[in-house]
């Protein structure tokens, strides 16, 4: 039971890290068309990322690959249920990476222009995807007891889905705004910090909408109410979103980027300690549904992935951050891209 | 098309094609790695610009082969939920380590590689690159590890209704681990060898930088040759490992009907798998297949007509996989003796160097084919003898996988004919000159 809840919880850990790491990157890449004015402005916002986005992938390669290890029904039923905006998020990643290696090497207008709508294309669209499959976790998944999924494409696109999906790319957005106050200088910073202006109230509309909504389309509050202590996710989570208006104001950026942090890890806890001990609910049976204590791995499996994990991820976090030390400075001609 | 087949060929499409360009990151990364050490050292720019010239051409095939790589772990659970059920327990935590242990190190590093040209003194950025090489390398033996099991399955208990852990230092240092280990990564760094080879061979031909590119040669020949030798001899003993734990793929791999003592091979064969026998034979040769796969040229080799029918991979494909395999890589051996015997007088041997462009792709023809022998000689089987493949796909709709597998087919072709296209421009194009280097 301590075993397979710890894992619940380091699966949601991997997930928030990944939000937070490539959600930056995703943000910038949706900012990328409409603050990008200048081949330099996009040569910046690319360099602002470049050494960073593809570690940042890892991530999610890692909460992937530990869903299989520690849930492998979870992971079976959740990627074949969730096949088509997977497949999608997929054909995303996989044109947005290499527009990044590509832009540069041809000089030509129609071929710059090609992969400048790549890298937009590829980071809003896993933006917004993660965030409808992550809503119809919260509400569960039309999902029979031999893990065969009733619905359709357009069963995932609803409503409240939809707001999950609009959320997360302003998260996105506003996180990948304030990074790039951080990196940027100049004109590029000014109009920047315009739009972090603009859409930290719309981020905050939504967000309070997505909370009520969620109240009604869910059942994440059911642990809230049977242990009212886990309303300090919440209390935290509003108050890093207020802090990141107030370090903005003070035109703090790392700090007003590390409250977005908070936000983005709050986010994905309110949804994680909602769910507990459920990873994959049914919303045709309460029996179908997936949890830590019916779809684990055996005791042995899930042992020693634990030392792996505990060994790695604190060695990569390590690294990582040395990563962001390297690359904290302003970025300047210098940073670009050498061919 | 049923949901089997189509993610089949999904699979296998998006395998082979992220396997054009994963070879080349993980021998060009070694070469890389020595390159700049030796301008790290020296402060000789010949090895600077030799590094950024050879850095390109690894970047480009760093990004196809990256985003190409997520795809196949998702594709898992997307595709093979089943399978993914079944196995998770052992398969899923090889991939997981893959991921944390050594996939992070070679992503983190390769963007402060790209980009951290100015950050970092010389060593340090040299440094970076022997990260960059021993994650790639460490990275590919945990996959190979979980190759390694679907083929051999060891250390796992049927519990639960599924396949659970029992002996996790048996699966990763069982001998099918260890020999596809060996045969995989010399076959990748040959051929890097024989892709550096060739390039400085053409600007060879063309007295281009003639001194960059002989070192470059050279270089490369020493890891060629050194590969070339582990990856025939792990070949060999990678053979005799087949026959005595996957009797069906060898007898698929020489379309082998009858069992026999003194088996023979033959040049070839084209099998008839429907009335169990041969079309055509030519050039029999007795005793070679007893030779090869029990080291015994009178042993008794298995053949297909006593293995069910059912239990029979497509001997079709995995025959012709196996010679295309074994003819192209003879001739590899015959190319690196004869670059090793003229390597101080390579200029003067321009039928050498114009068969060194020729032969570039080679070695991705010989990969590819043994990957096709590998996994095509291991059906009817996903784990060989635990699961079957037609139990193993997702419960999805057929039109889902077809509309995936036209995405696919579509994006990598794309996305392949630009990348091939981009790296052999550059290749043509040579080293930058020397004033715009740093």
């Amino acid at each position: 039971m301590v075993l397979q809840s710890t894992w619940f919880f380091l699966w949601g850990l991997l997930w928030a890290i990944f939000f937070i790491t490539d959600g930056f990157d995703f943000g910038v890449g949706t900012l990328y068309p409409f603050l990008g004015k200048s081949d330099t402005d996009k040569r910046t916002m690319i360099a602002a990322i470049g050494p960073l986005w593809d570690g940042n992938e890892v991530w999610l390669i890692t909460a992937g690959g530990v869903t299989f290890a520690a849930f492998p029904k979870v992971y079976g039923v959740m990627f074949s249920t969730l096949y088509t905006p997977l497949m999608l998020i997929l054909f995303a990643l996989i044109i947005r990476g290499v527009s990044f290696e590509f832009r540069d090497q041809i000089v030509s207008p129609v071929w710059t222009r090609v992969w400048d709508t790549a890298i937009f294309v590829g980071s809003v669209t896993p933006a917004l995807l993660f965030g409808v499959a992550f809503s119809n976790i919260f509400m569960g998944i039309p999902f029979n007891g031999d893990g065969v999924f009733e619905g359709n494409l357009f069963t995932l696109l609803n409503p409240y889905a939809l707001a999950g999906g609009t959320l997360f790319v302003l998260l996105f957005t506003l996180h990948g705004a304030l990074w790039l106050c951080i990196k940027t200088q100049g004109d590029l910073q000014k109009r920047t910090i315009k739009a972090a202006h603009t859409l930290w109230p719309i981020l905050l509309v939504v967000a309070v909408t997505f909370l009520g909504a969620s109240w009604f389309a869910t059942d994440l509050y059911g642990n809230y109410i049977a242990q009212p202590v886990l309303f300090s996710i919440i209390a935290i989570t509003v108050a890093a979103l207020l802090g990141i208006r107030y370090f903005i104001h003070k035109e703090a950026w790392f700090k007003a980027w590390f409250a977005s942090c908070a936000t983005i890890f709050g986010a994905t806890f309110f949804g994680i300690a909602g769910l507990f001990p459920t990873l994959f609910p049914s919303s045709l049976d309460a029996a179908f549904s997936l949890s830590a204590f019916n779809a684990s791995s055996s005791t042995l499996t899930l042992k020693i992935m634990l030392g792996v994990v505990l060994i790695f991820i604190p060695v990569v976090i390590a690294y990582q951050i040395w990563a962001y030390s390297v690359f904290s400075h302003k970025v300047t001609e210098e940073d670009f891209y050498i061919h | 098309m049923d949901v089997v087949m189509l993610s089949r060929l999904q699979f296998a499409a998006a395998t082979m094609f992220h396997f054009l360009f994963v070879p080349l990151t993980l021998g060009l990364s070694l070469l890389l790695a020595i390159m700049e050490t030796r301008y790290a050292k020296t402060g000789d720019k010949t090895w600077l610009r030799m590094t950024q010239f050879f850095g390109k051409l690894f970047l480009i095939n760093v990004a196809l082969g990256v985003v190409t790589g997520i795809t196949l772990e998702f594709q898992f659970g997307t595709n093979w939920s089943r399978y993914s059920e079944y196995v998770g327990d052992i398969f899923g935590s090889l991939l997981a380590i893959e991921a944390t242990a050594a996939f992070f190190l070679e992503s983190t590093f390769i963007g402060i590689w790209i980009f951290g040209w100015k950050k970092l003194s010389a060593r340090a950025h040299a440094g970076v690159m022997w990260l960059i090489a021993f994650a790639g390398s460490l990275s590919s033996v945990w996959i190979l590890i979980a190759n390694a099991w679907m083929q051999h399955p060891v250390g796992y208990t049927i519990r639960n209704g599924r396949a659970e852990l029992t002996d996790f230092v048996a699966i990763i240092t069982q001998k099918y681990a260890l020999l596809e280990m060996t045969h995989m990564l010399s076959a990748a760094y040959m051929y890097s060898a024989f892709v550096v080879m060739g390039i400085s061979a053409y600007h060879l031909l063309k007295r281009q930088e003639v001194d960059l590119f002989t070192r470059a040669f050279r270089l490369a020949l020493i890891l060629g040759t050194i590969s070339t030798a582990v990856v025939t001899l792990s070949g060999d003993m990678h053979g005799v490992n087949v026959t005595e734990n996957q009797p069906a793929k060898l007898a698929a791999m020489e379309s082998h009907w009858e069992t026999s003592t003194r088996a023979p091979s033959f040049l070839l064969a084209i099998p008839d798998q429907k009335n169990e026998k041969n079309l055509i034979e030519i050039g029999r040769i007795p005793g070679l297949l007893s030779l090869l796969g029990k080291h015994d040229i009178n042993a008794e080799i298995i053949g297909l007509n006593d293995i069910p029918k059912d239990e029979r991979p497509p001997v079709l494909i995995t025959s012709l996989a196996f010679r295309t395999m074994v003819s192209s890589a003879t001739l590899m051996i015959f190319l690196m003796i004869w670059a090793f015997v003229k390597r101080n007088k390579l200029l003067e041997h321009p039928r050498l160097l114009m068969a060194m462009v020729c032969a570039i792709p080679l070695p991705l023809i010989t990969i590819e084919a043994g990957w096709v022998l590998s996994e095509v000689g291991r059906q009817p089987w996903i784990v060989y003898g635990l699961m079957k493949t037609s139990q193993a796909a997702s419960p999805v709709a057929s039109s889902q996988v077809l509309g995936s597998l036209i995405g696919f087919v579509v994006v990598y072709g794309l996305l392949g004919f630009v990348g091939f296209w981009l790296m052999i421009k550059h290749a043509k194009n040579g080293p930058a000159p020397v004033s715009s280097t740093l």
